[in-house]
């Protein structure tokens, strides 16, 4: 029976019929629900690890013991784990390996649209790349044979519309995977001597993939009726090329992205007179064929930025693309904004009210940056923060010292957050760092991370001691705060940033969407005390609008936080005064 | 046939995830081919949601795009104007009349625009607008939005009672059921 599965859910299906039995990832939207999905299987070990690199290094010690290993993350994620990537291309696999990558075209919930394809020929590591829940399935299964046949780590690229696009699939039951240990170190000791053996194996490797290529599944031709025109596509780009055109064109649908089938693709451009290539971000497609001396057009046409839809397409080829009826009116843009009860809103009240500057991390609280709080002057990826405030202080010194912090959340400090505050304490940066400690990564969804006392499974688990940590890398001043209470958290940042060694301040409060947080419930509402003085409004704080110069309150949304009753001086929020 | 659309908009957090998952469960027992699209993550956060469900013979793209909805349902007002350019020329839009302010009102850096039914309406637009939230409230809940809207929707498209009440019934906890149920009708019938 056909179910709908969400393509993420049904790369986990495929792990769970392939037989895996341990996965190890970091959470990054759009790969998440990969690994989420894969918990709920008995058969399959599955854990949060504090980042890709550990993740990765992980699966491969798995593989190594003879189990069929996963990790996932998104396509930035695989920056943070390209060092083990590289060298597993080396040593190849003892039982199969996946390693699947999500992009974001469109940058949905990233900080660039990176195209992970070039990772693959990079490291010259094979990549499949499904189109929908149905392929995704599919390929993950035939990923673990190709990684066994060919003793390699295999990419499975993911992107945003296939990873959160539910479609049909159809299931199979497991079947149980196992190989045995046996101690190989020419193989798997990459030193100089070792490595140097192993690079030609890689070559070779490659010339087999090649050929594989040539004869797989995964690299299909669609008969078209127009030959005037031949498309070759991959990923979700191939849905709405089919949206788009249907049968005009013969398509050459490319699933597998590296190696590429050079003598398919040449033979299809010989079929038909002129080649266009549909692929988002980059013209990797694109290049292969000009190496091949095809001249095919693609990135004169479409755009390197962004998602494509079927109206792209539509109009690259002259078709009549249908458009609805625009409003003659402004429309507001609803951005993204912090939750009300969220505890990250007093903290940036602060550090925006003391006019700091403020390097900032990956999470939910990049929403710190936004109007009005507009607390931030930078965020580039997991853990600069700190390093970046680090660098900071100590080209502009004393100056900066006592008005520059770096914010991070709890995940994302043990991610990569952690060296770089043991770069501070070594290097003697003087540097404040501030951790918002919510309990939880919050930003993909709420996953356990090492700080939180649980596993992925919702076990429990060794949490790690923030304060002692600190102290233990070298910071001398470390302290806790409450961010609902705005004079403690103003008091802290003021000494720290005045005291002459580097400082951590955590700020705790768990995230005010988890279940077990009891809130007090909305605050008592006095409109007609209100002034419309609009030092409430400082805070963003979607629970709270002036309408005709009179504060409202949403009591669906207000938590009964308290942070806008320290601001308000006429007792209009949280009763006398 | 031809691929119906139907898009699920609102604002993060007001709980289209259930109607997406209502309509995905009764589209795949009537046989169709069907693909149910959503972003996760940080747009989540009180911002702008979208979910694309398209059914028929043969589903190819995951998203719908501008022109092409055979149906809106909006569960705020603000999003049903935002997203009418997604709409058919002879679609139609089924909004609940609920207003969430914006980030941009509530700072007072934008108005909440005036007049939107009118607007929508003198703009061509075939507009249902219900107050999905008493309907919902006289229902037992006022989370049964989703399905005040999916009743509404049900007047729109061909299946039968039978049919939604068996994809409620697949969709929600038991304690639910009944309550969710009379939601749809309060929906379908008023």
């Amino acid at each position: 029976m056909k179910q709908l599965l969400l393509g993420n859910a049904a790369v986990a299906r495929g792990l769970y019929e392939a037989g895996c039995r341990f996965v190890s990832s970091y959470p990054g939207t759009p790969s998440t629900e990969i690994t989420e999905e894969a918990a709920k299987y008995d058969e399959i070990y599955a854990e949060w690890a504090p980042n890709e690199k550990v993740a990765m290094e992980s699966a491969f010690g798995a593989s190594l013991a003879g189990q069929r290993s996963f990790c996932g993350m998104k396509h930035v994620g695989l920056n943070v784990a390209a060092d083990p990537l590289f060298t597993l291309s080396y040593t190849g696999v003892n039982a199969g390996m996946i390693i699947a990558v999500a992009d974001d075209a469109g940058m949905h919930s990233s900080q660039n649209e990176q195209d992970s394809r070039h990772y693959a020929r990079a490291s010259k590591v094979p990549m499949l790349s499904p189109s929908d829940s149905a392929e995704a399935l599919a390929m993950t299964r035939a990923a673990y044979e190709i990684s066994e046949t060919f003793d390699t780590p295999v990419l499975l690229k993911m992107c945003t519309r296939v990873s959160h696009s539910q479609s049909l699939v159809e299931t199979a039951p497991r079947q149980e995977f196992e190989k045995h240990y046996e101690k190989d170190g020419a193989k798997y000791i990459m030193m100089p001597g070792n490595a140097k053996k192993r690079h030609p194996v890689v070559e070779e490797r490659t010339a087999k993939l090649k050929a594989f290529a040539e004869t797989c599944e995964w690299n299909r031709l669609e008969a078209g009726a127009d030959h005037a025109i031949g498309i070759v596509t991959d990923s979700t780009c191939y849905q709405y090329v089919k949206e788009a055109l249907g049968d005009t064109y013969p398509v050459l649908k490319i699933g597998m992205v590296w190696p590429l089938p050079d003598k398919i693709m040449t033979a299809f451009a010989e079929s038909v007179e002129k080649v266009v290539v549909v692929e988002e971000l980059d013209g990797f497609l694109e290049q292969h064929l000009h190496d091949l001396g095809i001249p095919a057009r693609g990135k004169e046409i479409f755009s390197p930025i962004g998602e494509y839809s079927q109206n792209t397409i539509r109009k690259a080829f002259g078709k009549e693309a249908p458009e609805g009826v625009a409003l003659n009116a402004p429309i507001p843009p609803r951005p993204p904004v912090m939750c009300a009860g969220c505890p990250h809103r007093g903290l940036y009240y602060v550090l925006k009210k003391l006019k700091l500057t403020v390097l900032g991390d990956i999470g939910c609280y990049t929403l710190g940056a936004v109007p009005p709080l507009g607390a931030v002057d930078s965020t580039i990826c997991m853990g600069a923060s700190v390093s970046g405030t680090h660098g900071f202080v100590k080209a502009l010194g004393s100056a900066a010292q006592k008005n520059t912090v770096a914010v991070i959340g709890d995940s994302t400090f043990m991610h990569s957050g952690m060296t770089g505050l043991v770069n501070v304490a070594y290097n003697d940066s003087k540097a404040t760092v501030i951790i918002l400690d919510n309990s939880i990564t919050g930003m993909t969804g709420h996953q356990q991370n090492p700080t939180t006392g649980k596993n992925l499974k919702g076990d429990p688990a060794a949490a790690v001691d923030l304060e002692t940590l600190c102290r233990a890398i070298g910071i001398p001043s470390v302290r806790v705060v409450d961010p609902y209470d705005l004079a403690d958290v103003e008091k802290a940042v003021r000494e720290e940033l005045e005291k002459p060694c580097a400082s951590v301040i955590i700020s705790r409060r768990p995230c005010a969407l988890l279940k077990y947080v009891k809130h007090p419930g909305p605050i008592p509402v006095d409109a007609e005390k209100c002034r419309a003085c609009g030092a409430c409004m400082k805070i963003g704080c979607p629970a709270l609008s002036l309408r005709d110069k009179k504060i409202t309150l949403d009591q669906t949304l207000c938590t009964g936080c308290g942070v806008c009753t320290q601001l308000c001086k006429f007792g209009a929020l949280g009763g006398d005064k | 046939m031809t691929t119906k659309n139907i898009m699920i908009v609102g604002v993060g957090g007001q709980g289209s995830l259930l109607a997406s998952k209502l309509l995905g469960r009764l589209l795949i027992t009537r046989g169709f081919d069907v693909k149910v699209s959503e972003v996760h993550g940080m747009s989540q956060r009180g911002g702008s949601v979208v979910t694309y469900v398209r059914y028929g013979d043969k589903v190819y793209s995951p998203v719908i795009d501008k022109g092409e909805a055979d149906a809106i349902v909006s569960f705020e007002l603000l999003e049903a104007a935002r997203w009418t350019e997604y709409l058919k020329k002879d679609g139609r839009i089924i909004c609940n009349t609920q207003k969430i302010n914006p980030m941009p009102v509530i700072t007072g850096a934008a108005e909440y625009p005036a007049g939107l039914e009118e607007k929508m309406r003198a703009a061509g637009i075939d507009l249902d607008a219900i107050d999905a939230l008493s309907l919902a409230e006289e229902a037992g809940s006022a989370k049964a939005v989703n399905l005040v809207l999916m009743g509404r929707l049900a007047r729109r498209l061909d299946f039968s009672d039978e049919a939604w009440e068996k994809a409620i019934e697949e969709s929600v906890p038991p304690k639910f059921i009944e309550l969710n149920k009379k939601a749809f009708h309060l929906g379908k019938m008023a």
